[in-house]
């Protein structure tokens, strides 16, 4: 049996894989269809202040391997999402990871004040990253400043006990010059990565597709911008915890992620197609990972990172009938037993 | 509570401009009722189309040779479509059902008028039969662009005490709109309930030819959807709720069934200033 469990920030969760923000609504309607305590987590979708009836439609257009999507943060405020949606994960017995949104620092400080010692929440995931605002200005995750007051903000106003995650956005131009930033303004992690921007025209009305004109792509048409930024961030802050996301449709993928740094992974826009997703991608990965012999998820975290083993002329001739590999053999260790 | 199932197809049969198809999908026929939607996936486990087809459930039998079987109806619109249309007998199909909210059937033996416009018909066959078996007298009113767009023809003549028929071209049928005979329609049957299902433009129609006589009118929409179980949000409308606020609510869990005076039909595809959580600054959302 492998073992599955991560560790976010000091929080053990029992396996590493989450929903993603804004695809899976609060945990409700996902557990019709498999039961949401079995997932490390729900990240529940980014929620404000006060409701918010989002953007008009058409909100959603399919593109290759993805989607973009310009909802534009609806939802029912926080007082709602306490009472109602909170509730029921609290009762159901699931990890509640909450995101936050806002237009203001002040905004994100009431916000996480309001979820302060809230027992359901395990961690609070700070979405700075939204595209999908009346101004791109806004967007607090292209400005390490701006991020920076934000997290702040929120880890002043948070217990002590959870986790603060920033969500960033891949469009910059250093990623990791806002993870800093996120860092240093007390984030204990990192949630890698929100939608790229993206456009789509119509070529029979000749209009843009979505009402919002532009919107956020998600989906595997992503997942290799994903994989980079987790790469880039565990390379600048190997230290810092990362739930990584972007396009994870299998137990490969999640273990890409894994592999290049994330601690745990969010299955986002594929449950659009398969709301099962989550619970296939933990059995395909634990799968994945007993097949290569791990026994302990914590020892793919970064994996990736590791300097390349130079190629050998001859595999060594191990004990028993199965290769054994030891990931973690040094450089000098191959080349002894192979010389 | 919805199923996801690995189906199997039964059947694929060309039906006018349309396609049915039949699906073996146990479990889900024994909790379909009339206006229950399935999501479908297309392209197959590797498909670069990764959201789902929604379809209003047509026909359903609990039990067959094959066990359960769902069928529904399409028109081939796109990639998705297209690729649904190729698939053979014994094929697999991942569908997603029942979804959303059925339509609400009246208590007592009433006057029923059904408005269906191209294959918005095919949820309102097993509606008139439901209909029927609680003795409702039901008339049956039905639309299309040309007549190989007309959807159950044979199958509403057989079972309403009405039927009448319109064509844009005049192919077969009037030559016109359904809303050019409905008014007709409901004055004759003294209709006391119409449900309808088909394009935006014909189901405000309707709504407003049954609110002129006082009818209560039951519309199934047609939005379109990213994954029809209620998270993504993206298939909402402007619809009016019990407490007189407009809210954006998806058509996919709280519809696809509505109360046709509900809905804010000038207003769809905007969000309306006095929508809850509107945002007025200028500027800001169309």
């Amino acid at each position: 049996m492998t073992d599955l469990t991560t560790k976010l920030a000091g929080v053990t969760f029992p396996n590493p894989v989450f929903t993603a923000s804004g695809c899976a609504a609060a945990g409700r309607e996902l557990d019709q269809f498999f039961d949401v305590t079995r997932i490390g987590g729900v990240v529940t979708k980014s929620i404000m202040l006060d409701a918010r009836s989002g953007r008009a439609t058409p909100r959603m257009a399919e593109t290759p391997s993805g989607m973009l999507n310009s909802i534009g943060l609806q939802g029912p405020g926080i007082d709602q999402f306490l009472e109602k949606d909170l509730a029921w994960l609290a009762d159901r017995g699931a990890r509640a990871v909450v995101s936050i949104a806002g237009g203001s620092v002040d905004d994100y400080a009431k916000l996480a004040q309001r979820l302060r010692g809230h027992p359901a929440v395990s961690m609070v995931e700070v979405n700075i990253s939204c595209p999908n605002v009346e101004d791109r200005g806004q967007v607090f995750a292209c400005d390490p400043r701006a991020s920076s007051g934000v997290v702040q903000a929120v880890r002043q106003n948070t217990a002590a006990g959870t986790p603060v995650f920033a969500k960033l956005s891949p469009d910059v131009t250093d990623i990791t010059t806002i993870a800093k930033a996120c860092v240093d303004a007390g984030a204990d992690g990192l949630s890698v990565i929100n939608t790229l921007l993206g456009m789509v025209i119509d070529t029979t009305t000749m209009r843009p597709a979505l009402a919002g004109i532009t919107g956020g792509l998600s989906g595997p048409a992503i997942r290799p911008v994903a994989v980079r930024c987790v790469w880039q961030v565990h390379a600048a802050l190997p230290d810092v915890p990362i739930l990584g996301m972007g396009g994870i449709r299998t137990g490969l993928d999640a273990l890409e992620f894994l592999l290049a740094g994330a601690s745990a992974v969010s299955v986002g826009t594929t449950v659009f197609g398969d709301p099962t997703a989550p619970v296939r991608v933990l059995a395909e990965l634990e799968h994945a990972l007993a097949e290569r012999g791990i026994a302990r998820l914590a020892d793919v975290i970064g994996l990736a990172h590791r300097p390349p083993v130079p190629s050998v002329p001859e595999s060594p001739d191990p004990v028993g009938d199965e290769p054994v590999v030891d990931l973690r053999r040094s450089f000098d260790d191959t080349f002894e037993e192979t010389s | 509570m919805p199923l996801q199932v690995q189906g199997e197809i039964l059947s694929v049969k060309r039906v006018g401009a349309y396609q049915a198809m039949t699906v073996v999908a146990p479990g889900i026929p024994e909790l379909t009722r009339p206006g229950h939607f399935l999501a479908v996936q297309v392209g197959g486990p590797e498909s670069s189309m990764l959201l789902r087809r929604a379809f209003a459930i047509y026909d359903v039998k609990d039990r067959g040779v094959y066990g359960g079987t769902v069928e529904f109806v399409f028109a081939v619109h796109g990639k998705g479509t297209a690729w649904l249309s190729q698939r053979r007998p014994q094929d697999k199909l991942d569908v997603v059902g029942p979804l959303g909210k059925p339509f609400r059937l009246p208590k007592n033996p009433v006057n029923v008028t059904l408005v269906g416009g191209g294959y918005g018909s095919a949820p309102l066959l097993p509606l008139a039969t439901a209909l029927r078996e609680r003795g409702c007298r039901v008339d049956i009113v039905l639309g299309a662009g040309t007549a190989d767009r007309l959807f159950g023809f044979m199958e509403a003549k057989r079972m309403a005490d009405s039927l009448a028929v319109t064509t844009d071209d005049g192919s077969i049928g009037l030559h016109g709109r359904v809303s050019d005979v409905l008014p007709a329609v409901l004055d004759k049957s003294r209709a006391d309930v119409v449900y309808a299902c088909g394009p935006m433009a014909m189901l405000r129609a309707v709504t407003d030819q049954a609110a002129e006589r006082g009818i209560p009118c039951q519309v199934a929409v047609e939005e379109s959807m990213a994954c029809g179980i209620g998270v993504c949000m993206t298939c909402v409308l402007p619809v009016v709720g019990d407490d007189g606020l407009t809210r954006m609510v998806r058509s996919c869990v709280e519809g696809p069934v509505f109360l046709g005076d509900r809905v804010r039909w000038d207003d769809v595809g905007t969000v309306p200033l006095d929508t809850v959580g509107a945002i007025t600054a200028p500027g800001a959302h169309r």
